[in-house]
């Protein structure tokens, strides 16, 4: 039974959260990778296009609940995601078009482009926040949990409950679904093989008769996309504010290098080691030892590697870690 | 325009802005403004001397800064009453291991030829148990020093010597973690690097935030010794009332802006020293060189020069610069409070400060610092007005026009990003380009 206790202890603690976390900077990093290899530049403003697509999706949720057009145990903003994906691509198409296009064609250094990015970025945010204002919006409506810690003690009646709230699992449920449609976009479609090409070497992929506009065109459709899906997942599970978004580009990017800028597979891996560490540097461990261990070796201490006022911080260790070590990351991607 | 044409034209305009803001709003806040261009303006001279002739993409600025800031309490602050016994020493062994247990990993792996996973292994296990030793050790001082009065230290304290000290042992916080910094980071190549000075600063503030034994965390440390005479002792003087009659001026408002001019006396020393140096460094040999690297690193290392040292080098300078500045902002401010560092105004705006000046012109940067510091502080009004201004035709009650008015501040970050956007489009050499030799 305590064995029990224990792993429904680790369960509710680490897995549940770090599962949910890790997706949303695993689909950030996803975009950010994408935007670096076919593009050559690393876009700081990804962070405010994530908080873009969840004020949309803010926005349209509230017309529809005004309307009266509910999903109820989903909440609202499921419903309204596709447009706000949408509007969060028709955004980046019109960035692209009277920013980063002028820098592509001039064939900047890929720094001036990181520059660039960053005056995106001021930009953005101050739009988000002349539209929303910079105050918190929790927009989550509908049933707030899948399974409630009481009902479960009481199915199995151990000790630990197991809490599974809704934002998780359409968390969890949506990143696997947007992932394997990457996947399968990138590995078995036409365009997505042409991408491919474009990005593993620009110049044959042009002699190859691909067309440039076309790959630029998916590869902001795409990375629109996931920052729009990324950023309302993380507003519904954390509830937003404009300002939480710009602290998680650097986790994003640390996801991102850590699994191998370039490599998709990477910022998918790279997400969940950064999340799943956050989470199992910073956890008290002292309840776990005390379900395995005997009671008089229990320690005294809350036995914490780290207190959880670090948390984000690990992500920052990590990537100076990844950094030293291993710069590639840990799935070889493009060196910068 | 010529460059030196240029220089002369944006210095008028910037002293004519600054006199319009003294007649118009008040000399308060005309000289509030100039303090902090001042402050900005150094803290550009930093990166420009790693951007602008280096070419090194530094966004740790926010860290430097605030490890400036750090030397204020350290230096200036009475140290705090039974601080030091309570095992204020332990803690600096304790800090003391877990640095050897580094030092020593990098040296065996270094220096051993054995198999890479077993140094790997014995490198981690070496600073792993180096820091269970700490944190054994520090845990209990630590939480003693932090029960001493939470409410007012709770901290240990400084060495009360006298602040200016602060402003160059802020530099060599800065210089010193700069080196660490570089040693780990500066391999790597300019997006990078960008990221990882990023994270690194955003571990220092982490640490300045969470660690209150040294800098009480988010409680703040207040009231920080000043290097000029407070408004109250002004007023009592004879020839402060004295001049006030002469000039008609109440005497608080005459104390304090004569408090802020010295202060601005202070900075303009500062500023000009900094300058002077940074002058003759970009035009000495070692200029040269370095701008030989940021062109071409290759060629530069084929006639003998070391890329990793050089960079090393003005990667430490610059951030002393910043780290002086930071410590000169912390100082005005009276206050030290970590949570009031964030990248967008400490590392992001510098950064548009220089691009906007000129990188790779020392004075475009401290034009740039000028410029963008009075524009950031001007374009909250700025934007209330101009909001105003094109909702005129709609009623007051009308909920849009309200909600726009509400957020009109934050006009300022677009008006930001437009500016640097359009620097960087129409003008990327900025205001005043970099000179050719």
């Amino acid at each position: 039974m305590d064995f029990l206790n224990g792993i429904t202890l680790i369960a509710n603690y680490i897995i549940i959260p770090g599962l949910t976390y890790g997706s949303q900077l695993a689909l950030g990093a996803l975009g950010i990778t994408i935007i670096y290899s076919v593009l050559r530049f690393s876009n700081f403003a990804h962070g405010e296009f994530m908080s873009f697509g969840a004020m949309c999706a803010i926005l349209l949720s509230w017309l529809f609940l005004s309307l009266g057009i509910t999903l109820y145990p989903l909440p609202t903003a499921i419903i309204v995601l596709p447009i706000a994906i949408v509007l969060t691509i028709s955004y980046c198409l019109i960035v692209d078009k009277f920013i980063f296009k002028f820098y592509r064609k001039q064939n900047s250094k890929s720094v001036i482009s990181l520059i660039v990015s960053i005056g995106v970025m001021f930009f953005t945010g101050g739009l988000i926040r002349f539209i929303v204002g910079p105050g918190d919006r929790n927009f989550f409506d509908g049933e707030r949990f899948i399974l409630k810690a009481r009902t479960f003690k009481n199915i199995t009646g151990l000790n630990e409950g197991l809490t599974l709230k809704t934002t998780q699992g359409i968390t969890i449920v949506l990143s696997v679904f947007l992932v394997i449609l990457l996947f399968w976009f990138l590995n078995k479609t036409k365009t997505g093989k042409s991408m491919r090409a474009y990005s593993d070497n620009k110049e044959l992929a042009l002699l190859s008769g691909i067309n440039p506009e076309k790959v630029v065109l998916i590869t902001w459709v795409i990375t629109g996309t996931l920052a729009c899906v990324a950023g309302t997942l993380y507003g519904l599970d954390k509830s937003y504010k404009p300002f939480t978004y710009l602290h998680l580009v650097l986790p994003i990017f640390s996801a991102a290098i850590v699994g191998g800028v370039g490599n998709p597979v990477g910022a998918i891996i790279g997400g969940f080691v950064i999340s799943f560490s956050e989470l199992i540097i910073t956890f008290a461990y002292k309840k776990i030892f005390f379900y395995f261990l005997p009671n008089n070796y229990v320690p005294k201490g809350l036995l914490q590697i780290l207190s959880t006022d670090y948390k984000i911080a690990i992500s920052f260790l990590i990537l100076v870690l990844v950094l030293l070590i291993k710069p590639t990351g840990i799935y070889k991607g493009k060196i910068i | 325009m010529s460059n030196a044409s240029r220089i002369k034209f944006l210095y008028i305009l910037m002293v004519i802005t600054l006199l319009v803001v003294g007649f118009f709003q008040s000399w308060n806040v005309a000289l509030t403004i100039f303090n902090l261009c001042l402050i900005s303006s150094i803290m550009t001279l930093g990166i420009n001397i790693q951007w602008g002739n280096a070419g090194i993409v530094n966004f740790g600025v926010m860290g430097f800064a605030a490890l400036g800031g750090l030397a204020n309490i350290i230096i200036s602050m009475p140290p705090t009453l039974n601080a030091w016994d309570s095992g204020g020493e332990i803690i600096i062994v304790g800090l003391l291991i877990f640095t050897l247990s580094i030092f020593f990993s990098i040296i065996l792996f270094r220096k051993s030829k054995l198999n890479i996973k077993i140094k790997y292994s014995i490198s981690f296990t070496f600073i792993i148990s180096g820091y269970f030793i700490m944190r054994f050790l520090v845990d209990a001082p630590i939480e003693k020093i932090e029960a001493i009065e939470p409410a007012k230290t709770g901290y240990l304290g400084g060495f009360n010597l006298p602040v200016l000290l602060s402003w160059p042992i802020g530099g060599l916080l800065a210089a010193f973690s700069a080196f660490i910094i570089g040693k780990i980071s500066l391999g790597l190549r300019s997006d990078y690097l960008a990221i990882a000075t990023l994270g690194i600063s955003e571990i220092i503030i982490y640490f300045l935030k969470n660690e209150d034994w040294l800098s009480r965390g988010v409680k703040n440390v207040n009231g920080l010794p000043r290097p000029v005479p407070y408004e109250i002792e002004l007023q009592s003087k004879e020839w402060v009332l004295k001049v006030s009659n002469y000039l008609e001026i109440p005497v608080n408002e005459l104390s304090s802006i004569t408090v802020k001019l010295s202060y601005s006396i202070l900075f303009i020393v500062v500023l000009l020293i900094v300058l002077f140096l940074l002058e003759i460094a970009v035009k000495s040999p070692w200029g040269r060189m370095m701008r030989a690297i940021r062109d071409n690193e290759v060629s530069a290392n084929a006639m003998g020069k070391n890329i990793k040292q050089r960079h090393l080098q003005v990667f430490i300078i610059g951030s002393t610069i910043i780290g002086i500045a930071g410590a000169m902002l912390t100082t005005l401010d009276g206050q030290f409070t970590p949570v009031s560092y964030q990248p967008l105004r400490y590392t992001f705006l510098i950064w548009i400060m220089v691009i906007v000046g000129g990188s790779g012109n020392n004075f475009g940067s401290i034009i740039g610092g000028f410029l963008i510091w009075f524009f950031w502080v001007q374009s909250e009004p700025l934007g209330l007005w101009f909001i105003s201004q094109i909702t005129t035709h709609i009623s007051d009650t009308n909920i849009i026009k309200s909600h726009l008015l509400e957020n009109a501040a934050h006009i300022r970050l677009m008006f930001m990003g437009m500016i640097l956007l359009i620097t960087l489009r129409f003008a990327p050499k900025g205001l005043i380009p970099e000179v050719k030799r």
